[in-house]
């Protein structure tokens, strides 16, 4: 098939950025999106021009890297999709394609659909993780864990970071990515130690960086591309409002 | 020259404790003096970067992906192994040893593994400590499931994410000292050189991948973990970026590099589709807990998979090793299925695949349970397919996916070069010729969290802290080395770009120096690899300059590099005059096709040691003693 792409570039984090059009020929729909665009590539880097920068790296949806806008939609059409999964038999021949970086106040974007992510990791430098040293802790079966906390807790941590939510929100907000990693720890007993420090370091980071808030319009929950559900934010929710009526403990 | 791998001596049982005993230690007020380089921030990596800081050294910490969290170990699907026998199905420390020795082929270190398997324990613990979710029962336990190459069930899993699971738990541990201030983080950056001072490594340089920057970092000890080279295939289930260039770099610099020649070919991933392919994806090895691996008994049967009437199907594996069955070690399986294809018995597009079918289970277990167990495999395979593998079998195919070589080590984890410590997939120490599943991640956390700290400190103690500046004259000719090799990229606007000459390179290795190899194709290898070479120094395109983020720039530095480093690979696949593990010699095999190992001439780890662009590398060997395990034929029959 041959389509019609409108592809953001931008040079810098100062240049203004604009829609450039391209052709894709002869399109396989077995190809992945990411395999249409390197085609692309290639085909702009043998005319001497520059390829379009795009941030990928397993190509199986688990890394989390890929992070394009396609027709409006993060991750494109397909639901619980990376772009990197996304498979060309989702289009069809003629079609023109809009493919944009995330857009949102906290990750500003470094070149064409290139975003800087790294205020997320800040959100879990402020608190992420359990505070445990390497060595001296408990055989493994020495806590035992009901199944459906596992589980949940699974459930909430298959989070890849990718920020599809970030993008997808009118608010610019990374709830459901923070309530992921709260809900995770906040499900295991080896996390509830320190659950109510968390969620508050948590919370604090993503105002810091500059995250909006949520006014529940679930947009994060659609772009998802791991299906995390918002049900999680709703945990945040009553987590921090435990740990404020718990100021003193913990935190 | 003979090498030594430096291994405590007296009973294996207690080698790691009497090399604990004679380490010495860096006391706690003096460990902030020194500050350690940890390059590569997947499993290995992380753990190391978090392990170190937290006793207190100032680390630095390098990684090309834009976040510690990306590391290609978030791919890992199936599990990690541990002997802690929580099934009773009779596991044990040796045993968990006995099976790697084996799934080995014999061509591992005893001492190495046997360590291996002692830590194998305390990682589980660490890791649900940490909060890694592995999957219970409903009483609330731990759950196992089995693994190629084993005969009981000792691997510990998280859905089908146990990677992810596993580095988000030591990526949160590095978050933690990035917070406490003894971790600075430096992503978006690749490491280009190694640099050595008085035979000592020193630090490294590294491009800044968002700026172009090109900067020299100096340190008391450097960590390299950056990964395995499998991409040197171009087609792998390797992520994009996985490369050799750090590796490689060091062994330009004098680093060993042992038994590049052992590579592991993963019996069950996604077939080829066509030209446009940009990696090939893996279906986890878990699935032949369940699957049943089956071709048609004729060749050109053409039929729909469901129509096959169970006496017209070959369960080959089931067939030719009844005992192990469809959980064979995955150099045999990858072998087996190649064959049936050969034999024009092959399934799908191209002839190039076997089924892989779960009706069985399905119908013993319910779709429920076999959703529980492996649901996000089948929506990736449906994703990339188009095909519901609830209603008929999956596709499978052999495909590179891990290397056992890399940077030669001692027991103590440190190169050739004093200084030099090398971690994870990047070393080559403990799989011997082959891996076992569920194996990978074990060896990167006990490198990681439990052995790194140990063994650094002794070198960091014979150490002054601080001694070699960033201005030394090694880092600057350095620099100007890796400046240089980029201008000279940049200028020479070509008319292919670096994926043309990865996917020439790939088609070469797969052909000559893949799953089987003969004297002759390793001879075509070895002339084809450097006419590609000199072609690509002539006629690469990269366009945009190295002042700012330039992807096709990546590329063509690690494309660059496996042109060098698969000639070293073909080199030692040549050397290696018997077949043994991944390595697939076809003049020796057995009667029955299985690989003839030669105990005799090639017990002995093969370290390279570059010596110059125009000289022939030079082979150091390492014999290899067997004190405890009797060297044996492997049978999985
Ligand atoms: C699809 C797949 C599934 C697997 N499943 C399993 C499994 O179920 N069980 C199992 O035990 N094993 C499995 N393995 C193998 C296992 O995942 C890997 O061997 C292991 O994770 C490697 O970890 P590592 O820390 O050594 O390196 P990696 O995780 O590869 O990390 C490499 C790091 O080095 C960095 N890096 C590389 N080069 C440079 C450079 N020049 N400069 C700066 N940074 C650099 C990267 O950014 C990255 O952070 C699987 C492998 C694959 C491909
Ligand atoms: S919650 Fe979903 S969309 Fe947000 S970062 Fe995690 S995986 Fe991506
Ligand atoms: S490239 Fe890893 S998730 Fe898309």
């Amino acid at each position: 098939m041959d389509l019609i792409l409108y592809i953001w570039r931008q040079n810098g984090p100062e240049d203004m950025g604009r829609l450039e059009q391209h052709r894709a020929l002869h399109i396989s729909p077995d190809m992945s999106f990411l395999e249409m665009l390197d085609q692309v590539n290639e085909a702009l880097i043998k005319e001497g021009r520059e390829p379009v920068a795009f941030d990928h790296d397993c190509r199986e949806g688990i890394c989390g890297m890929c992070s394009q806008v396609i027709n409006g939609i993060p991750h494109g059409p397909q639901k619980k999709t990376t772009v990197c999964q996304l498979h060309m038999r989702n289009f069809k021949d003629g079609d023109t394609i809009y493919i944009e970086p995330w857009k949102a106040r906290a990750f500003p974007v470094i070149r064409d659909l290139i975003v800087d992510r790294s205020s997320l990791d800040r959100i879990v430098q402020s608190g992420g993780y359990v505070s445990v040293h390497t060595g001296g802790v408990p055989d493994a079966n020495a806590i035992l864990i009901p199944k459906e906390d596992a589980d949940s807790a699974m459930d909430a941590s298959e989070c890849i970071g990718c920020g599809a939510c970030v993008a997808a929100c009118p608010n610019g907000s990374a709830m459901l990515f923070t309530a992921a990693k709260v809900s995770h720890l906040a499900a295991l007993p080896q996390g509830r130690v320190e659950a109510a420090r968390r969620v508050c370091a948590m919370t604090e980071a993503m105002l810091r960086e500059g995250f909006g808030n949520c006014s529940n319009h679930y947009a994060c929950e659609a772009a998802c591309p791991k299906g995390i559900k918002v049900k999680f934010i709703a945990k945040l929710n009553r987590e921090y409002i435990k740990a404020q009526f718990n100021t003193g403990r913990n935190t | 020259m003979i090498l030594n791998g430096n291994s405590p001596s007296g009973p294996l049982a207690q080698m790691w404790d009497r090399r604990r005993q004679e380490l010495k230690l860096v006391n706690p007020a003096n460990k902030r003096k020194y500050k350690i380089i940890v390059v590569g921030l997947g499993l290995a990596g992380a753990s190391a970067a978090a392990t170190l800081g937290e006793l207190g050294y100032q680390v630095e910490a390098f990684c090309f992906q834009d976040s510690p969290r990306r590391g290609h170990s978030i791919a890992a699907q199936g599990g990690i192994n541990a002997a802690k026998n929580y099934p009773s199905d009779g596991d044990s420390i040796f045993r968990l040893f006995h099976d790697t020795i084996k799934g080995g082929d014999f061509r591992a270190r005893e001492s190495n593994v046997y360590r291996l398997a002692t830590l194998s324990n305390l990682i589980i613990d660490q890791c649900v400590a940490q909060g890694v979710p592995f999957a219970r029962d409903y009483a609330g336990y731990l759950d196992n499931r089995s693994f190629g190459g084993a005969q009981v069930s000792r691997t510990f899993y998280a859905r089908g994410q146990t990677g992810q699971q596993l580095l988000l738990g030591a990526y949160g541990a590095l978050s933690r000292q990035i917070h406490a201030g003894t971790v600075r983080l430096f992503p978006r950056s690749e490491m280009l050189d190694l640099v050595v001072v008085n035979g000592q490594a020193r630090g490294i340089i590294v491009r800044d991948l968002v700026t172009g920057m090109v900067n020299s970092f100096a340190a008391d000890a450097v960590c390299l973990c950056t990964g395995g080279y499998t991409n040197v295939f171009n087609l792998s289930t390797n992520a994009m970026g996985s490369n050799v260039t750090a590796t490689f770099r060091a062994y330009m610099k004098g680093a060993y590099f042992a038994n590049p020649c052992y590579t592991q070919i993963h019996p069950t991933c996604i077939p080829v589709t066509g030209e446009h392919q940009s990696k090939l994806t893996l279906m986890s090895e878990s699935l032949r807990n369940d699957g049943r691996v089956w071709v048609p008994k004729t060749g050109g049967d053409k039929r729909a998979p469901r129509d096959i009437p169970e006496g017209e199907r070959d369960y080959f594996l089931e067939r030719k090793y009844p005992s192990f069955g469809n959980l064979a070690p995955r150099d045999i399986a990858s072998r087996a299925a190649k064959e049936v294809c050969d034999e024009g018995r092959g399934v799908g597009p191209g002839g190039r695949g076997v089924y892989l079918d779960f009706a069985d289970s399905i119908a013993r277990l319910g779709k429920e349970k076999i959703a529980e167990r492996y649901g996000n495999l089948f929506e990736m395979y449906q994703k990339i397919t188009a095909e519901n593998a609830y209603d008929r079998p999956m596709r499978i195919y052999p495909a590179p996916h891990y290397a056992m070589g890399g940077l030669w080590v001692d027991y103590n984890l440190q190169s050739s070069i004093p200084g030099l410590f090398v971690l994870g997939e990047a070393n080559f120490s403990d799989h011997g010729a082959n891996r076992l599943g569920a194996s990978a991640l074990m060896q990167g956390l006990a490198d990681g969290y439990f052995i790194i700290s140990h063994t650094i400190a002794d070198h960091l103690a014979r150490t002054e802290p601080g001694k070699v500046r960033p201005e030394h004259e090694e880092f600057k000719r350095a620099e100007e080395g890796v400046n240089s090799r980029t201008k000279k990229l940049l200028s020479i606007k070509g008319g292919k770009t670096a994926s043309d000459f990865h996917r020439q390179l790939g088609s070469i290795m797969w052909e000559h120096v893949g799953m089987a190899r003969t004297r002759e194709s390793l001879g075509i290898a070895l002339g084809r690899i450097p006419e590609l070479r000199a072609e690509f120094w002539e006629n690469v395109a990269i366009p945009g300059s190295g002042a700012q983020l330039n992807q096709e720039l990546e590329k063509a530095g690690r494309v660059a590099d496996f042109l060098e480093f698969a000639e070293l690979m073909a080199l030692d696949a040549l050397q290696r005059e018997e077949s043994c593990g991944g390595h697939f010699r076809v003049e020796h095999q057995m009667p029955d096709g299985e690989a003839r190992r030669d105990d005799e001439n090639f017990c002995y780890v093969a370290a390279w040691q570059f010596r110059g662009r125009d000289g022939s590398p030079e082979l150091h060997k390492e014999p290899l003693i067997f004190e405890n395990i009797p060297l044996a034929t492997r049978s999985y029959k």
